[in-house]
């Protein structure tokens, strides 16, 4: 094998041949070495506007497809009459590749993206497609409460193994991180409020404080928001991958409803298992609570009779209710993004991400709707 | 077949090492890839064993073998995405598989590949997926990247479809652009990984003369997995097909030769398109193609 120093491009002025004026290139052109002389090359047309020119390549020695381009982009330059631009020299072998180039077919911009459209346009495309998402949303929710029902009347049709499996990674593999988090919150609720309480000598109520936070908002908002980012955002890529992947299109095409297949073992877990999770997150929080009191030497049976005092069963259950509401709308968004997704790796990153947007922003929405509700009702 | 080396110069004012991958250009008769007592497989599970070939400056070379033979497998291993469990292999005289950081860089930019799927970047469009090498790797300016990228998506002949997205265009235009990608750095050697699968004929036929034509204008050197039989035949200079039974080359020549003069079962077989099972096991049911 041989070695040598490579060449590179060179862009010189030759001797003028009458009125015509002459650039010649030598050298190596290829993608490494044309960029420094391609805007030379280009300004020595510009300041010959009213003179023919002649591209003199005889010296080139090799001119792979950067180098086609730079001399199909000095040919493509508009000219006056009496002013064109000639190439001369270049050797056959080169000449048959720029040949496959027809310099005229080069001079059009690319048109312009698909989608880059008119203000009015656009607003009237966002407004056909916010109609579109709310009937979508409608249909889902018809066509979910229809299998939802279907599989309650019919409990062997519902794919068993396939809805424990999906319930253990929604339940089981949240119990970590929802105990975490739920004992993290108690922790800190009761020692933000037992600080300042103390100034007062109502470190007591600092049990009220926790009880009614956890069990009424804050357990079933915390354990919906990491339902939302673990399992909602899990359905999404799942399904979305399996739309990507035409496995929606298989089911379709053998006859079985996506929803039955796919969307109603989800929605069951996320039903079933976020109030489990939120009464976990509850209990694992008021003990978070009780061993921050403890430092504060609060007994604990003082503030667990404390906690009893100030939270009814209905505190628990209306926050477990509430669980319940949350669990189906963070299944059933993950699984209707996931089968809106379109096509493309992309497609599946955005539904995902619309699945927890959407997911968190219906959980607080919901939860708002249910603060007054209980307030109304009494609860 | 033509080649370009003669038009390399001796010697020239040289280009900066940061922005040439390499400064030695082997000629014809020299292997630009070489692969020497290759073992390849998935963990401890041998595919291949002991494979040895040349592929030669300017040829198209092409990979054959049956469905699970290792065809793609071998093809990634030698553009370096895979180790192999034993042996070299090495692009331009240089050891791939050993080859770490800027070497090993230095030898991937004078290698363009296409996947089976295309491999195109949802996000960016046609042309912008031909720029990307081009961005990274030239100090090229705008304008000349983009005539660049129309130029090579026009020797596909997807010119027209430079502004769209790949979720926009067919899987037989996606796999035309990703050539246009993989050429848009004008390699030395061009991976293909089954160009032709899924194509309808014409378009399929279209790619086996670009092929062609870009080995005898540019000297390009061409390692193509492929079972379809009519592409084969009209591109290959030369064919190796790997027998999965006993995990190496069962044949190794150019492919009309093969199919003409091979005396292995194996290659008789694949080349005669002859099934697996004996016609009589395979009965056509009674009212079907009568």
């Amino acid at each position: 094998m041989r070695s040598h120093a490579a060449p590179t491009a060179v862009l010189e002025p030759g001797p003028p041949e009458g009125n015509t004026a002459v650039l010649r290139l030598s050298g190596r052109l290829d993608a490494y070495s044309v960029g420094p002389i391609w805007t030379n090359a280009l300004a020595f047309l510009s300041a010959r506007p009213g003179h023919p020119v002649v591209i003199d390549a005889a010296g080139v020695q090799y001119c792979d497809g950067a180098g086609i381009a730079l001399l199909l982009d000095l040919l493509r330059q508009p000219r006056g009459a009496g002013a064109e631009v000639e190439l001369r020299g270049l050797a056959d072998q080169y000449h048959r590749l720029f040949d496959q180039f027809d310099p005229t077919r080069f001079t059009q911009k690319p048109a312009a993206r698909l989608g880059q459209v008119s203000l009015t346009e656009r607003v009237g495309r966002i407004g056909a497609s916010v109609l579109h998402d709310a009937f979508d949303r409608i249909v889902f929710v018809g066509e979910s409460a229809v299998a939802l029902a279907g599989t309650i009347a019919h409990p062997m049709r519902l794919r068993w193994p396939d809805a424990l499996l999906i319930a253990q990674r929604v339940g089981a593999d949240a119990v970590p991180i929802v105990a975490l988090i739920g004992f993290l919150m108690g922790v800190i609720l009761a020692f933000q409020s037992a600080v300042a309480m103390r100034q007062f000598g109502a470190e007591i109520y600092v049990a009220n404080l926790v009880a009614l936070s956890l069990l009424r908002e804050l357990g079933p908002l915390m354990t919906a928001i990491i339902l939302a980012g673990r399992s909602g955002s899990a359905f999404a890529a799942e399904i979305g991958t399996m739309k990507v992947n035409e496995e929606v299109d298989a089911l379709v095409t053998m006859g079985l409803d996506p929803v039955r297949f796919l969307v109603v073992p989800r929605l069951l877990a996320g039903f079933l298992l976020c109030p489990l999770l939120t009464i976990l997150a509850d209990m694992i929080g008021l003990i978070g609570g009780a061993l921050v009191m403890k430092s504060f030497s609060v007994p604990m049976v003082t503030y667990f009779q404390q906690v009893q005092a100030a939270a009814s069963v209905g505190d628990l259950l209306g926050g477990v209710a509430k669980a319940f509401v949350f669990g189906l709308l963070v299944a059933g968004i993950g699984c209707l993004q996931g089968l809106r997704t379109g096509e493309g790796p992309s497609a599946v990153g955005q539904s995902t991400t619309r699945a927890v947007v959407g997911g968190i922003i219906l959980i607080i929405a919901v939860d708002g709707v249910c603060a007054v509700l209980f307030h109304v009702l009494d609860i | 077949m033509s080649s370009t080396s003669d038009a390399r110069p001796a010697s020239q004012s040289a280009v900066p090492d940061t922005q040439r991958p390499d400064d030695s250009y082997p000629s014809v008769a020299e292997p630009i890839i070489g692969v020497e007592h290759l073992t390849i497989g998935y963990g401890q599970k041998v595919l291949m064993r002991d494979l040895n070939f040349e592929v030669r400056r300017g040829e198209v070379f092409v990979i054959l073998g049956g469905s699970g033979s290792g065809k793609s497998t071998l093809l990634k291993h030698m553009i370096g995405l895979y180790r192999p469990m034993h042996g070299h292999i090495r692009l331009h005289g240089k050891d791939i598989v050993a080859a770490e950081g800027e070497a090993r860089l230095a030898i991937l930019r004078r290698i363009g590949v296409t996947y089976q799927s295309g491999a195109l970047f949802g996000s960016m469009t046609l042309a912008e997926n031909v720029r990307l090498p081009l961005e990274e790797y030239t100090d090229l300016p705008d304008r000349a990247m983009e005539l660049i990228a129309l130029m090579k998506l026009d020797l596909v002949g997807l010119k027209d479809f430079a502004p769209s997205l790949p979720s926009e265009v067919s899987g037989g235009m996606q796999k035309r652009a990703a050539m246009a990608r993989a050429m848009a750095l004008d390699p030395d050697i061009m991976f293909l990984d089954e160009p032709s699968a899924g194509l309808d004929p014409v378009t399929s036929a279209d790619l086996d003369l670009l092929i062609l034509r870009l080995a005898q204008t540019l000297g390009m050197t061409f390692v193509v997995v492929s079972h379809e039989l009519p592409s084969v035949f009209t591109i290959a200079d030369r064919a190796i097909m790997l027998d999965r039974s006993t995990r190496t080359i069962a044949a190794c020549g150019p492919p009309k030769e093969l199919r003409d003069h091979s005396d292995n079962p194996v290659v008789r077989q694949f080349f005669n398109r002859q099934p697996s099972v004996s016609a009589d096991d395979m009965t056509r049911p009674a009212g079907i193609g009568a």
